[in-house]
């Protein structure tokens, strides 16, 4: 057989059949649900069919849950989405992670938490940020309602092989820089649709080195880049990480999975049809100034002055700038922020709940800010840490789990106007709210700009006195 | 689904990159039911000020009224899964988007609705968007079968995946072809939780086997 890439690998193993025109029908072996399903549960129910497959259908309750103040919900609109949710699991038998469950939290970290999320895999969800479950060397990727809907039906999805993309990242990153400020980084090097039509493979020393959090973190930014889906080949690393977790192998078993997991690595021969190098040292503390992961620069930059643009391109600039309330030039470390958030998919694992606490430890916050882990998991395991303490003593809220500020379903928004140092994955016009403006970070810098009110670099702030 | 053929009507000279699907529709209005329709959450926050007054924007002006076409810049429907996304497009009454590139989520819902994400050169959508600027009322025809878009006496090709160009052409829906496939997809169960047993889930009981 002839050299393959990880991603050809992983196609190879779940195609069923592929038609003379060259779309092939692939096995999906899980499907996980939020409550934007609900399109997709019609669609069922005007068809008259069931759930082919419940037993590989997973539901998580994320989407709209609040985050204060459960088990009641306000919001009547809201409750009848998490309702919904509810009710469609318990009529076709599908576990649901739902609002009073130990288990829940955002879908993309409660997957790999759960031991559902392994190397392997076939993956899809309802959601763009299912790029995420790639990091463990699955072929993940977000749907749409349409799509859903046949999944549930069939077990299986329709799709066109994509090109194979491969980032390689030499060296190691430096002090306080994170998976966070690389994702910003190579989205800002290959632009927010860089990785368009690509499976995209991370590798190099770099991507070795980084946790299983981190890999989760670079994974989940990659549909920024416009990526298929993203991945990371299983290594030790990978191994390390799924022990215990309660719907994985265990034992002889696992022994047994991870001898077949060892294959799924790109062959040495194997040919890309892209390839991009980068070297993890020219990474630096990263924020967006924009409306799109791509407008990201150094925290040491000023924001884009547009000299010699024309055209289209200098009225994108001009009309970024409007929204986000900037001036051209000025430095990034100038810009006064109203308001933090530390939570999503993106970032809100325990390192990274650890790492913005080691920022806060001994320091105030001077703005108002939420922190929300990405489980009840986390939120137990930070509260087992003393995390809770540092952040409240801080001055911030540590609420309960979900997407929360990140796309605001559930209600936790930014007034109109308001700049907020985010650790999310979206800068996009009103995305936290109806005339918002987001500055996507890492934690240890979205915790840097709480302590001084402006955007900062984490690695600036003086050490806590006494 | 409804057949695409061919599609005549005015196009709106949108204009802008990176339209992403939270500004399509922002995601405050997704729990709606769709019956009531999604057209009034178009580009809800471009056409409306947070007190609910009404801004410019190119899809509201009277000279686009009942444009059937949007031409946007590039990175059009990037972000968020949302079909929502589309079905605002479509309850507006917008069948076609012409851009240089789209969000590959995007298209793919866009097709499974009968809306066509027409890929065209970035030199040929400024060509096209200063045309209908330069004459809103002049009609653009795109034509699926020959893959290609005239109006005021240009015509420039455009690009689509020639299964997705089959599927709108025809109307198909998935399901349909998927269904012919029972009996494979059964076997191909079969082997494949023989070959992986990790790839079913610890601790759960055995699911029921084919399709319903």
């Amino acid at each position: 057989m002839s050299p393959r890439t990880l991603f050809d690998k992983l196609w190879d193993s779940h195609v069923i059949t592929t038609r003379d025109d060259g779309e092939s029908l692939l096995w999906v072996d899980r499907h996980f649900l939020h409550e934007g399903s609900h399109h997709a549960f019609r669609k069922l129910d005007e068809k008259g069919m069931a759930v082919a497959e419940p037993s590989l259908t997973f539901g998580v309750a994320d989407h709209y849950v609040p985050t204060r103040g459960r088990p009641v919900i306000a919001d009547p609109e809201v409750a009848g989405m998490v309702e919904r949710l509810s009710g469609n699991a318990r009529r076709h038998g599908i576990r649901l992670f739902g609002l009073d469950d130990p288990g829940q939290g955002i879908v993309h970290v409660v997957g790999p938490e759960q031991g559902l999320t392994l190397p392997g895999l076939l993956i899809v969800c309802g959601d763009s940020h299912t790029s995420t479950h790639g990091a463990f060397g699955s072929y993940a990727f977000g749907i749409g309602a349409s799509e859903v809907a046949h999944v549930l039906m069939t077990q299986t999805i329709w799709q066109r092989k994509p090109k194979r993309m491969r980032i390689r990242v030499d060296g190691r990153l430096g002090a306080h820089i994170t998976a966070k400020d690389l994702a910003l980084h190579v989205i800002a090097t290959i632009g927010a649709d860089g990785a368009r039509g690509h499976a995209l493979e991370y590798a190099g020393e770099a991507i070795a080195a980084l946790s299983m959090e981190a890999r989760l973190t670079l994974c989940n930014m990659s549909i920024e880049a416009g990526a298929r889906c993203a991945m990371v080949g299983p290594d030790a690393v990978t191994f390390a990480y799924l022990e215990g977790r309660p719907y994985a192998p265990k034992g002889r078993a696992l022994a047994a999975a991870i001898a077949q997991w060892q294959a799924l690595a790109t062959d040495p021969a194997a040919v890309f049809d892209r390839e991009v190098r980068l070297d993890a040292r020219d990474v630096a503390p990263t924020v967006t100034w924009g409306v799109s992961p791509e407008d990201a620069l150094p925290i040491t930059a000023h924001v884009p002055v547009g000299e010699g643009v024309t055209g289209a391109r200098a009225a994108y600039l001009a009309e970024a700038m409007t929204y986000m309330g900037l001036s051209s030039g000025m430095a990034l470390t100038d810009v006064v922020v109203d308001r933090v958030f530390i939570g999503s998919c993106t970032n809100a694992r325990i390192e990274d709940l650890r790492a913005a606490a080691a920022v806060l430890k001994g320091r105030k916050a001077v703005l108002p800010g939420l922190v929300s882990p990405g489980s009840s998991a986390v939120k137990r395991m930070a509260e087992a840490e003393g995390l809770d303490r540092i952040f409240r003593d801080a001055g911030l809220v540590f609420a309960d789990s979900g997407c929360s500020m990140c796309v605001g379903m559930n209600g936790d928004l930014a007034a109109s106007g308001e700049r907020v140092a985010s650790t999310t994955n979206r800068n996009f016009r009103g995305r936290q709210g109806q005339g918002a403006r987001t500055h996507l970070m890492s934690p240890a810098m979205a915790a840097a700009a709480a302590v001084t009110g402006r955007l900062t670099d984490v690695r600036s702030l003086p050490p806590v006195e006494g | 689904m409804d057949r695409f053929t061919t599609l005549v009507s005015i196009a709106c000279p949108l204009g802008l990159e990176n339209i992403d699907t939270d500004q399509l529709i922002p995601a405050r209005f997704m729990s709606r039911p769709r019956n009531a329709g999604y057209g009034g959450f178009l580009l809800h926050d471009l056409r409306f000020a947070s007190d609910g007054s009404s801004k410019y924007c190119c899809i509201d002006d009277p000279a686009c009224r009942g444009a059937k076409i949007l031409v946007a810049r590039r990175n059009f429907g990037t972000g968020s899964s949302r079909e929502a996304a589309v079905y605002a497009l479509w309850d507006f009454g917008i069948r076609c988007v012409i851009a240089p590139s789209f969000g590959d989520i995007f298209a793919s819902n866009a097709v499974k609705n009968g809306l066509l994400p027409a890929q065209v050169s970035e030199a040929d959508a400024e060509k096209l968007l200063a045309a209908c600027s330069a004459d809103p009322a002049a009609i653009m025809t795109v034509d699926l079968e020959a893959v290609t878009i005239a109006v005021a006496g240009l015509v420039c090709p455009f690009a689509i995946d020639p299964v997705r160009r089959l599927q709108l052409l025809n109307g198909w829906d998935d399901l349909d072809l998927t269904l012919l496939h029972r009996d494979a997809i059964d076997r191909f169960r079969r082997l494949h939780h023989q070959e992986r047993p990790w790839a079913v889930p610890a601790r759960v009981p055995s699911s029921r086997i084919s399709l319903a």
